[in-house]
């Protein structure tokens, strides 16, 4: 029964989606080799989130074509189905059932027989940290709780591609890190991931290439490595006790300088420049007061890319 | 042949999904149950004695509770169905739905699973509403086959509202909508003869009175239940629910097959 998974997961050509005169998606193109986690970096109402709609035939495309595992998402909507998992960006968990019920839900949905749709809940309770909450319905859960249950649950009939559209928007920093593991986890099991994250850290530490969206085009597109050659830099921010002090560290070092606030922003902000630019304040003598690093922020990202600054943040967000 | 065992397993854990709601969150079942039950304690106590006169010439209590009993009945199920577009809308604007839609199982599922899940819960209403009608005197003269007949009549009017307030709660954008839309259903009891012949109305109520669906469908209750005469009111009872079932379902199965709204 199992095809082949052939080597492209995802192919994507000129998708266009407009609701009225808004344009969602102008011409998206993107391709996703099989096993490889891919990520979708954009800021609100970019239009990632329509990308995973339409892709996971949850709604049609106005134009171009989208191939998901070898099935042609308009023409042979439940062959895609099949193959594919979505974990939305809004729980999709039953809240009056339990969170082994809302398994055994997608157990009987899934067709894998009561046995073995009960030994499959029992393992993927264990494997989210969800074993002591089987029984409490999911209503009660907390934040976490219900997006590791809401991707158990999409983990049950074992999908090859998984979509998880901004799995780790709204969640503490705890289950953001428990979160990056689960997904580094279905990849060393061989599933292709699309992930959609306004987050540069999310995508730089989990995907192998990254698009950036920005207003329905794919504006770059290349591994996390490639991208960050074209994004500046970050800095690190001195701060000093007196003008003298900034003055001749702006001397040693180079850099912006800030008289009203006596502070020097010098590019760089990796380990090694860090170290080189502690060893030559140190052979100058100078004791900053403050230091901070300043890593480039998504908005940093997009006015290198884009020359503007993300998306209108009054624009519609596109939810459902 | 695949297909149809798909559609009716998936329809079955649709099923059992919504009676464990059911089980869950009785408090809704009660709640949809107590309406009717107030509108019968409402009218037989406060308004049975004077009206009790003006509907069969007898002015007695008794013989009011009779009288009115089958359209609280009917009340019953439409206010049940109320809480059917709740629960759609509810589900709809939740993500589960959203996450059935991406999964390989018959589409139409979801939906038959509210229809059945609420069929019951409708069922179990109005056999509250007609237990505290037993309790307080409602005496009816059927036999075990007249109460036959007059269960199989309350689940096809149920049949028929549930799947027009699945239609209403796919239609409604927000659940607070869903809740309103069904509310005429709770009313149109009240304007045919459930409450009072509609020979006593006013001549254009007693026109829309004489035509609406309730009308006929509470002169069979009331036949079946009590022995009057039904005439064609049987006949034109259940060809209203069947019109009725057809087209909600199809404009339901419409409205969920769209895409879903931005």
């Amino acid at each position: 029964m199992t095809q082949p998974t052939p080597p492209m997961a995802v192919t994507v050509t000129g998708l266009r989606k407009s609701y009225g005169d808004h344009v969602v998606l102008d011409g998206v193109d993107l391709e996703i080799p099989a096993g490889t986690v891919f990520s979708l970096l954009g800021p609100n109402g970019a239009g990632k989130t329509t990308i995973v709609k339409v892709l996971s035939t949850l709604i049609g495309a106005d134009g171009g074509r989208a191939r998901v595992l070898g099935h042609d998402v308009a023409t042979e909507p439940d062959a895609v189905r099949a193959a594919i998992g979505v974990t939305g960006q809004y729980s999709a968990v039953d809240g009056l059932l339990t969170g082994r019920e809302n398994l055994m839900l997608m157990a009987r949905l899934n067709r894998l027989g009561r046995a073995r749709g009960r030994s499959r809940a029992t393992e993927l309770l264990e494997r989210f940290d969800l074993a002591d909450a089987a029984r409490k319905p999911a209503a009660t859960y907390s934040g976490g709780m219900r997006r590791r249950l809401d991707l158990a649950m999409t983990l049950v009939g074992e999908p090859r591609l998984i979509f998880l559209d901004e799995p780790t928007t709204g969640l503490d920093p705890r289950s953001r890190r428990d979160m990056w593991q689960i997904v580094r986890d279905l990849v060393a099991d061989g599933v292709t991931v699309f992930l959609t994250t306004q987050y540069l850290e999310e995508a730089d530490q989990l995907a192998d290439r990254i698009a950036v969206l920005d207003h329905g085009t794919i504006v770059a597109e290349g591994t996390a490595a490639e991208l960050k050659r074209r994004i500046p830099g970050g800095h690190v921010r001195l701060r000093f006790n007196a003008a003298d002090e900034m003055e001749s560290a702006a001397r040693a070092l180079g850099g912006e300088a800030d008289a009203d606030a006596l502070a020097l922003r010098v590019p760089g902000g990796g380990v090694a420049s860090l170290r080189d630019l502690l060893d030559r304040l140190d052979s100058a003598s100078i004791t900053p007061e403050e230091l901070s690093v300043e890593t480039p922020a998504l908005d940093d990202v997009f006015l290198a890319l884009t020359g503007h600054r993300g998306a209108d943040d009054n624009r519609q967000k596109v939810n459902r | 042949m695949t297909a149809l065992t798909h559609a009716l397993g998936d329809s079955g854990t649709m099923v059992a999904r919504q009676l464990r709601h059911l089980v869950r969150y009785p408090s809704m079942t009660v709640l949809l149950a107590g309406m009717p039950i107030l509108f019968l304690l409402l009218f037989v106590y406060v308004f049975g004695g004077a009206m009790g006169g003006g509907a069969d010439g007898t002015g007695n209590r008794a013989a009011y509770l009779d009288y009115v009993a089958p359209g609280v009945m009917l009340i019953a199920v439409a206010s049940a169905s109320q809480g059917t577009a709740i629960s759609v809308a509810m589900d709809m604007t939740e993500g589960i739905v959203a996450r059935f839609r991406t999964m390989d199982i018959a589409r139409v599922s979801v939906l038959t699973g509210h229809v059945v899940g609420s069929l019951v819960q409708s069922m179990l209403s109005v056999t509250l509403v007609t237990a505290v009608a037993l309790l307080i005197g409602f005496r009816p003269t059927a036999g075990p086959a007249e109460w036959l007949g007059a269960a199989g009549l309350l689940v096809m009017v149920s049949f028929a509202l549930t799947w027009l307030t699945v239609a209403l709660g796919l239609v409604a954008k927000t659940v607070e909508s869903a809740s309103n839309l069904p509310m005429p259903l709770v009313f149109l009891p009240f304007l045919g003869s459930g409450f009072v012949p509609t020979e006593t109305l006013p001549t254009a109520l007693r026109w829309f009175a004489e035509y609406q669906p309730f009308t006929p469908i509470i002169e069979t209750l009331r036949g079946l239940l009590m022995g009057t005469a039904i005439g064609d009111s049987g006949v034109v009872a259940v060809a209203w629910c069947a019109a009725i079932s057809l087209l909600s379902y199809l404009w339901a199965r419409k409205l969920y097959n769209r895409d879903p709204a931005a």
